[in-house]
């Protein structure tokens, strides 16, 4: 199985995702600088965290025109897995692979903490491990992970089950006081309506071992690798 | 010609840095400020003598890239 993992100018967190990938989960692992544009073989993306392009103009806005977003939209339209941590979140729904906007954090201030998210629907492929309602401890940092769409668009995410996580309390309640930065609805990620796109503003990759005091990030690559072998092959080459 | 680029958060959505400067605003004494909104400001200069081909270019501009229109609104002049 192989792995590409994103890499723009000012990504930080795509070392940490080929680490869980490759040292960890022993999966093999491709680095796609952003100047590429034709992908082949591979059975899923991340597009990791990071300040890609110093986050000017707008999280993401710059990013989502790099020459690999469009061999990365054409793999997810194909049903390519994608998975968007963070900033690699704010990327994918800068590029339209996800509905809705990020603002700045109610409080104005960068955080950098563990949240507890609940799993609203563990019938997707980067939720398959886990139990519906399992409530993860996964650490946040970012300023802009207030998640904004307007009625109509929330509505249909909600009815459709494209929420996938919602901050809550550490009991698995989904409260205002667990909403560290104002998202509607407390959502702390969201899939596509096809459900191949995943995009999620906590870090699992940063709590996926053991060694780190905390592993409950673990599972969603491991749901993802599940995924995957009951899948078949690889998508053959997108882009140009 | 030049364009004059505003982009700030569409009215009704909450914008933190306007209220934080409210706040300020309203503690240093300055009750009547209200509503405070923060923007961007940008200036571009088009290559173009044409008005309606410069119009044209800066509005694809903000919609592609300069604006998100999901929560931001845009508005700008064109000067020769």
């Amino acid at each position: 199985m192989k792995i590409g993992v994103v890499v723009f100018p000012g990504s930080n967190c795509d070392h940490d995702c080929q680490h869980v990938f490759r040292d960890v989960l022993g999966q093999s692992v491709e680095m796609i600088w952003h100047k590429e544009t034709f992908l082949a073989g591979l059975d899923a993306i991340v597009v990791p965290g990071g300040f890609s392009y110093g986050d000017y103009l707008r999280t993401g806005a710059i990013a989502r025109f790099s020459p690999v977003m469009g061999a990365v939209k054409e793999f997810a339209k194909k049903g390519g897995l994608v998975i968007g941590i963070c900033n690699g979140f704010q990327i994918l729904l800068e590029a339209g692979l996800l509905p809705g906007a990020m603002l700045r954090n109610r409080s104005l201030h960068f955080i950098c903490k563990d949240v507890y998210v609940r799993v609203e629907n563990a019938a997707t492929p980067f939720t398959s491990a886990c139990k519906p309602g399992q409530v993860l401890k996964i650490p946040i940092a970012h300023a802009e992970g207030n998640y904004y769409t307007d009625p109509v668009t929330l509505a249909g995410l909600q009815a459709n089950a494209q929420v996938v996580f919602r901050y809550c309390t550490a009991d698995g309640e989904v409260t205002p006081e667990a909403n560290p930065n104002g998202s509607l609805d407390n959502i702390a990620g969201i899939r596509n309506a096809e459900g191949n796109v995943l995009g999620m503003m906590p870090h699992p990759e940063r709590c996926a071992e053991d060694m780190l005091g905390n592993e409950d990030g673990r599972i969603i690559f491991l749901s993802m690798i599940d995924s995957l072998k009951k899948a078949t092959s690889p998508l053959s080459g997108v882009g140009s | 010609m030049k364009a004059k680029i505003h982009v700030t958060l569409k009215q009704g959505i909450l914008d933190p840095q306007g209220k934080a400067i409210e706040h300020a605003l309203d503690s240093l004494g300055f009750k009547n400020a209200a509503n405070v909104r923060v923007g961007k400001y940008m200036e571009v200069d088009v290559n173009e003598t044409d008005k309606a081909k410069a119009d044209a270019q800066v509005k694809s501009m903000c919609e592609k890239l300069l604006a998100n229109t999901i929560i931001e609104e845009y508005r700008y002049e064109l000067s020769a």
